[in-house]
């Protein structure tokens, strides 16, 4: 009996742990949202904040008690790193540096720590506009090491790659496009090795994948590009089916309850149909126009910020706008949402909380950063998480 | 008791020979097992190739002693850039926990692999990051020493000292001592922000740095041009030039119709701008969807192996003594100084560089330039200059 029970916890401080962690880019189902969060209603509790060794744009992610960043140093930006800090204390447990192995120049306002790194639970996949690619297991003992710019020698972007990896079925998959050579790859998580590659449309591209049916037997990555959206079986980067109508570069898809919302032509609303070469369109509203920041699903609306920092509302059915709400921009970082709440931080170090309702939305809470924010949060149970070129911060 | 003493004295004896010869072959073991180790780890391949074993000895190694660091450092040498940051992670793995555990890092070996030069410039910018830990005020002592350093990394911080040093000198009590001081920072300085801190307190105290010569820019070119490339088939389609270079010849182009031009001529060009910048759009015309060449000569001394450093928001392609080096069709992406480093082999005497730019039809004003830089570096990017040119 005793045992039952402590099995009973263990298996219920498991659960807890891997739901609380937020392990990619906009979290672990790429959607941007925590579900079952106490996140913080206010910005004005500090927990504790935290000096970074180097510049960059990629999100901070939770892996149970551990949050990671990655950052880049040094006048070419050639140095790269990975670091671990204590969730609770904020004590940094380990870095890790490397020399990077592809080209590093970016634009001034992006550096080589751009993309945010993503994890299975048991290993970080930090990636970078060199397109170097380290897996780490959580204390910091590195499994293996990609340079796929040195494989590749001409894929690289000189404005600077973002786009962020993913990981299913123990597959990273990451989007490697410019304009001189642009391919998809789906490396091995435990190896490094190379299950496939796969040839995409040559133009720069700056979104990140995505996943379909992430809690499903069967999750496709969603590929998006100036073409339009590919999903491809993760372990095998075979096609399933392409929706080619054009979609953004930037801002990159979301996917809520078995609906893709895409940057393409506004926002289009894709329902994919089983064994169909192509999806169902069920919605398309062209004004809804996502600059930078990636769209936002949450609790029945759309949300999209336009370049100015214009909050759009928009219901979830039909994509017709409900409420708009001017918010302090502009924007590089995407929103994200938990517990009834919008969060958004802001390039001039505007953090904003936004309660939506109805008919409107509203402000309940702002703090004023001395700090560039460009990139995405991330929450985690009762805590954010976000970063500037120089700290990393607990907002509680 | 003698006897009793002579022969434990005897046993003692033999048991010191055979742990010796224990020590001696199980250090003679460890040492192969490293050194198999380290080429496992050295054997790390492009596209993952290697990767399984890698990791697998990078975890033995790992686990090691930090007695082992020099070995490691000495195994960056040649060592291709996947493998030296599975060495670098070895390194750091072993000395992290030598921290936590309060462990000696082996400091005097660590100088002295910094010391010597002809070390690997990564290995050795990673054992002065181990003696910073370890004994910050040796590893300190080392600074001055680097200001030459085939390490861009050692060199930077030597020449951020210095520049340190020059800012305390007050300049009104004593300027020619902060010129001075300025200058031998100056003679360091590979990296761009560093020279440009140290060039404007140099131009206060009289004195004018040539960038151009500083940096090793090729400053005097042969154009041709323009040839075809609207619609972008200019890159790929092989011109005149590319098949023999003639900088005496005519070639026709097509690109005549608008400009009543049938033919082209090689023209000298040459550029005046501190980095080097030969601008197309200026210097000749901005011909929307074309492609020119541009050649140079570079007389070196003996055989050499140097890096190219390119910048150009143009698709181009690179060739030395005829040997196409880099390919690139990218358009109006930015451009900085050393976007790109292509190693070359240049061979004593006369070498001959030529590079393809091409232009395309974008109208935005963001699409407009038309330009390249080029210099000749070594691996720290230290210009190489030419020797002179035989008349």
């Amino acid at each position: 009996m005793r045992n039952r029970i402590c099995l009973t916890l263990m298996i219920l401080s498991v659960a807890t742990v891997a739901h609380a962690d937020w392990r990619q880019f906009r979290g672990n189902a790429v959607d941007g949202v925590a579900e079952d969060s106490n996140a913080p209603a206010s910005l004005d509790d500090t927990a504790w904040q935290i000096d970074l060794p180097g510049r960059g744009l990629s999100g901070p992610i939770v892996v149970g008690n551990k949050v990671f960043v990655t950052a880049s140093s040094g006048p070419q930006q050639d140095k790269i790193h990975v670091l671990c800090f204590d969730e609770e204390s904020g004590d940094q447990l380990w870095e890790r540096k490397f020399w990077a192995t592809g080209r590093t120049g970016t634009h001034d306002k992006m550096c080589n720590a751009t993309p945010t790194p993503c994890s299975d639970g048991k290993h970080v996949f930090a990636f970078f506009s060199s397109n170097d690619l380290i897996a780490l297991d959580l204390d910091g003992n590195l499994m293996w090491y990609r340079g796929l710019t040195y494989d590749y020698p001409n894929a690289s972007n000189s404005l600077g790659m973002s786009s962020s990896p993913i990981v299913i079925d123990e597959t990273v998959i990451c989007q490697v496009e410019s304009d001189a050579e642009a391919f998809a790859v789906g490396i091995n998580a435990t190896t490094g090795e190379e299950r496939w590659k796969i040839e995409r449309p040559r133009k720069a591209n700056w979104t990140s994948p995505c996943v379909y049916a992430a809690d499903s037997d069967h999750p496709l990555a969603l590929l998006q590009s100036s073409d339009g959206l590919t999903a491809v079986e993760p372990k095998t980067g075979e096609v399933v089916w392409n929706y080619s109508d054009g979609a953004s570069t930037i801002p990159s898809s979301v996917v809520a309850a078995n609906i893709i919302y895409v940057p393409s032509n506004g926002i289009t609303a894709l329902k994919p149909i089983a064994e169909s070469s192509a999806p169902e369109i069920t919605w398309q509203e062209g004004g809804l126009s996502p600059s930078t920041p990636s769209p936002l699903v949450y609790e029945g609306r759309i949300y999209t910020v336009n370049r100015s920092g214009a909050l759009t509302c928009a219901n979830i059915e039909t994509g017709k706008r409900e409420w708009q709400l001017r918010l302090r921009g502009p924007f590089s970082s995407s929103p994200i949402a938990a517990a009834g709440k919008l969060y958004f931080f802001g390039e001039r170090g505007d953090a904003q909380i936004v309660e939506p309702g109805e008919k409107r939305g509203e402000v309940v809470s702002e703090r004023k950063f001395e700090a560039t924010f460009l990139a995405t949060p991330a929450i985690s149970q009762d805590a954010v998480f976000v970063r500037s070129d120089e700290h990393l911060w607990k907002i509680k | 008791m003698l006897v009793h003493t002579g022969r434990n004295g005897n046993t003692m004896r033999r048991f010191s020979l055979a742990g010796i010869l224990v020590l001696a072959v199980s250090a003679i073991a460890s040492a192969a097992e490293t050194s198999t180790l380290l080429e496992r780890i050295r054997g790390v391949q492009k596209q993952g190739t290697g990767n399984v074993a890698a990791s697998e000895a990078l975890r033995e190694l790992a686990g090691q002693a930090p007695a082992v660091i020099p070995e490691i450092l000495a195994a960056f040498e040649d060592a291709n850039p996947l493998a030296t940051n599975y060495l670098r992670s070895a390194v750091e793995t072993i000395a992290d926990r030598a921290v936590i555990n309060d462990e000696p890092l082996p400091t005097e070996k660590l100088v002295a692999f910094v010391e010597d030069k002809t070390n690997n410039p990564q290995a050795r910018s990673l054992a002065y990051d181990l003696l910073q830990r370890a004994d910050e005020e040796t590893a300190d002592r080392l600074v001055p020493e680097f200001l030459q350093d085939p390490s861009a990394e050692l060199r930077r911080i030597s020449v951020a000292a210095r520049i340190a040093d020059a800012k305390k000198i007050d300049p009104k009590a004593a300027a020619d001592k902060a010129k001075t001081v300025y200058q031998e920072a100056l003679s360091g300085a590979v990296d761009r922000d560093q020279v440009e801190e140290i060039v404007g307190p140099l131009k206060e105290f009289g004195v004018d740095v040539d960038l151009q010569q500083h940096f090793g820019f090729l400053t005097e070119w042969k154009i041709v041009g323009p040839f075809e490339n609207r619609g972008g088939d200019g890159f790929a389609t092989v011109y005149p030039p590319e098949k023999e270079l003639d900088v005496d010849a005519e070639y026709p182009t097509e690109y005549d119709l608008e400009y009543d031009q049938p033919t082209v001529k090689w023209q000298p060009v040459s550029t005046d701008n501190d980095y080097g910048i030969v601008d197309i759009r200026k210097d000749l015309t901005n011909w929307k969807g074309s492609c020119v060449y541009a050649t140079t000569e570079f007389f070196s001394d003996a055989p050499q192996t140097v890096q190219l450093r390119l910048g150009t928001p143009n698709a181009w392609k690179l060739w030395v003594n005829g040997e196409e080096l880099f390919a690139r069709e990218e358009y109006h992406r930015s451009t900085r100084m050393d976007q790109y480093r292509v190693p070359a082999n240049f061979k004593a005497g006369r070498n001959v560089i030529l590079l393809k730019v091409c232009q395309n039809e974008q109208t935005q004003d963001w699409a407009q330039n038309y330009q390249f830089q080029i210099r000749v570096s070594d691996g720290a990017g230290s210009a190489i200059l030419p020797s002179a040119s035989p008349k």
